[in-house]
């Protein structure tokens, strides 16, 4: 047929994959292609279009000084000092990876498609905690030239130093596609942070993003994203961890500039014997944004448990949704949902929706506590007591609401978001 | 250094000074006695200046200036404390912070302040340094929490709001002696700077502190003065019932 045709042309990047296994990957997703998503605002995927060529780079330090700021803005070190290895991505682009030499032989990092082509176990992990017909734009992602990061940490490596991507947007109105792959194997230990952002001119786009991490036993990852687009950005990305017997998956989400609109809604599932999940979100609605951002975790193994905290600020024109939901499938499970918000002035929105479900396991014990509520008054004047100004009381007091040592990152990191945190609160008070 | 006059106050619209007059000449420190809910507490609030008690007449005076009209904040970098007596927690703030933040107001009008951490050491809160500020401190710690903040503010008029209830023997001499350095109590009478309003109601500080007057807040207004010995053995024996005859 003419289309299949078309598809496995532009699509090479699949061309690891099985054709019984394509075509019935591409059977669901066109049948999801006018899908809606569950949440937030339809994106007319027309409106967008794939990208020009990119040239790969030797070094990310050769890149444009403006494009390794907005790098740095979002986590990401062009310098590489610091760091177990880059992965960047321009578009549909994959311009560089490398694994920084003390870490090579314990961790691997290419196109997914590469490591579709190479390795039979990851052709078979390919849309298995994410499903391709979820919505229009996984199916979307399906049925597109499609890139991004595989990473894998071999048994039982602890990879202290983070490993950093980049996803960046180059074009206006550019779509980019991208299905991430990281697999921690037996007993290893890794961090991972994505930063996702744009070139400094770039004022429309949609990302959309893929990611199936498979967290095997005893290992640990810590994720960490950062998204930093601009007012005109569309960003659906779609996550899913299997967390096997006695592994931690830990997912931070930090978005603290404006966008146009942002739904996401990942999910951990907790199916070995004592795993856990983590997710803390940290929030800053501005301007016109409209964000839908939750986690869920689904406790299917015995003794499994999860954590979910979201801090969350709607401020200016922006609607915030911050949603949870905990199931338990497992008798011996226990999960906590810890979900605040604070609405800044009379036009921003906040909705906080936690869910909890048991299905079949009486004994699972889920509690969330949810709360939206203004700064404490009694606190700013207490710190102003002390000889602060209101404004920086209230800075203050904003500040340590999104805090950044609830996610548990290495010193560097963490002062990097941190940082991102105290300029992103000067600037819009 | 500190002149209170015809003071009367509203707290979620409801009078409770009503009018009260007051004087602590600088390097005087003073106690306040008084019955629950007499309003001990709402007239450090007010000359802190803490917006929720509203001033509805009379005026406070600091070092000869009208500060009615103040925020707290100005007040603080003018040279008040104040100690509360129940200080909310903080999330997210470091106690370090704050008090360094609080080392800085101060440096701008003082010689520099010994070292943060050598004075957490001597109130025993060096491992609540790094702790969010009064976030699940014990009542004592609370208390320590609210010396430590003082003594690197450095304040020239101290608020004192219960110092010690709460709080067990030993550090009640602890706090005592910090006490005595915020108030510079320890050198020569003639460098004695600090003045110290203090509110009691088990007196175990005035062992520790050598106060120079004492007055007795009842119903929101002063019924007696006197000094603070005598009136807190009166109180002692006989209950503030006697006090309110001698209005
Ligand atoms: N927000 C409020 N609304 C109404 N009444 C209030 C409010 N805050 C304080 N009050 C009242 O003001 C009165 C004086 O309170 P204040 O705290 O000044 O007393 P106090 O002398 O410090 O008492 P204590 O010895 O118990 O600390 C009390 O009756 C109290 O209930
Ligand atoms: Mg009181």
């Amino acid at each position: 047929m003419p289309v299949e045709r078309e598809l496995e042309d532009v699509r090479r990047s699949l061309r690891g994959l099985d054709s019984s296994l394509l075509r019935e990957l591409d059977r669901r997703a066109e049948a999801a292609r006018e899908k809606k998503a569950a949440y937030s605002l339809d994106i007319d995927l027309r409106a967008f279009h794939e990208g020009e060529a990119v040239a790969r780079t030797d070094s990310l330090e050769a890149l444009p000084d403006e494009v390794k700021a907005v790098m740095l803005a979002s986590g990401v070190d062009p310098s590489e000092s610091g760091r177990a290895g880059s992965y960047v991505q321009v578009g549909k682009n994959v311009i560089y990876e490398r694994v920084n030499q003390i870490y090579s032989g314990k961790l691997e990092i290419m196109d997914v498609g590469d490591a579709l082509e190479k390795y039979p176990d990851v052709r078979d992990l390919w849309w298995t905690v994410v499903a391709p017909d979820q919505d229009k734009y996984t199916a979307f992602s399906q049925l597109h030239d499609v890139h991004g990061y595989f990473v894998r940490v071999f048994e039982g490596q602890e990879v202290e130093l983070p490993v950093q991507s980049c996803l960046l947007l180059h074009e206006n109105a550019e779509v980019q596609n991208v299905h991430n792959i990281v697999i921690l194997e037996k007993g290893s230990s890794a961090h991972l942070i994505s930063g996702c952002t744009t070139s400094p001119r770039v004022k429309t786009g949609l990302h959309i993003g893929i990611s199936e991490f498979f967290v095997r036993p005893g290992a640990k990852l810590t994720f960490t994203m950062v998204h930093n687009w601009g007012p005109e950005f569309h960003v659906r990305p779609r996550s899913g961890a299997l967390v096997e017997e006695g592994g931690t998956f830990i997912s931070n989400y930090v978005l603290l500039k404006p966008v146009k609109s942002l739904q996401t809604y990942p999910v951990a599932y907790l199916r070995g014997r004592g795993s856990r999940a983590v997710f803390n979100t940290l929030i800053y609605g501005l301007e016109n944004s409209h964000i839908d951002a939750g986690s869920k975790i689904v406790l299917e193994g015995e003794d499994s448990s999860g954590e979910a905290v979201s801090r969350a600020i709607a401020q200016d024109k922006s609607v915030v949704y911050a949603r949870g939901t905990l199931l338990a499938r497992q008798n011996r499970s226990r999960a906590h949902l810890d979900c605040r918000g604070i609405v800044f002035g009379d036009e921003a929105q906040m909705f906080a929706i936690p869910e909890l479900e048991s299905e079949g396991a009486p004994q699972s014990l889920l509690s969330h506590e949810a709360a939206i509520g203004p700064i404490s008054e009694e606190e700013v004047e207490y710190l102003m007591a002390r000889g602060i100004p209101r404004d920086e009381a209230v800075s203050l007091i904003t500040r340590g609401f999104l805090d950044v040592r609830i996610m548990g990152l290495p010193q560097a990191l963490e002062s990097a978001i941190r940082k991102m945190v105290e300029i992103t609160q000067r600037e819009s008070m | 250094m500190l002149v209170v006059e015809g003071l009367q106050v509203e707290v979620g619209g409801k009078l409770i000074l009503k009018g009260v007059d007051l004087e602590v000449g600088t390097g005087e420190t003073h106690v306040l006695l008084g019955p629950n809910g007499g309003g001990k507490t709402t007239l450090l609030m007010a000359v802190m200046g803490m917006p929720r008690y509203r001033v509805i007449k009379g005026a406070v005076y600091f070092k000869g200036k009208d500060i009615t009209a103040l925020t707290p904040d100005a007040r603080a970098r003018l040279g008040i404390g104040m100690m509360f007596q129940k200080p909310p927690a903080v999330r997210g703030v470091k106690l370090r912070e704050i008090a360094q933040t609080v080392a800085s107001v101060r440096e701008a009008a003082h010689p520099p302040a010994p070292s943060l951490e050598g004075i957490a050491e001597r109130l025993n809160l060096s491992e609540h340094l790094d702790r969010e500020l009064n976030y699940g401190f014990s009542g004592g710690e609370l208390k320590r929490s609210e010396m430590f903040q003082l003594l690197c503010q450095a304040p020239e008029l101290v608020l004192l709001d219960e110092p010690e209830s709460g709080v067990d023997l030993d550090n009640v001499a602890l706090i005592g002696e910090a006490i005595n350095d915020l108030l510079g109590k320890r050198g020569k009478i003639k460098e004695r700077k600090a003045s110290g309003l203090i509110v009691t109601h088990t007196g175990h500080i005035l062992r520790y502190v050598n106060a120079d007057r004492g007055h007795i807040l009842i119903d929101g207004k002063i019924a007696c003065h006197g000094n603070p010995r005598d009136l807190f053995e009166e109180v002692q024996k006989h209950g503030y019932g006697r006090c309110e005859s001698c209005r």
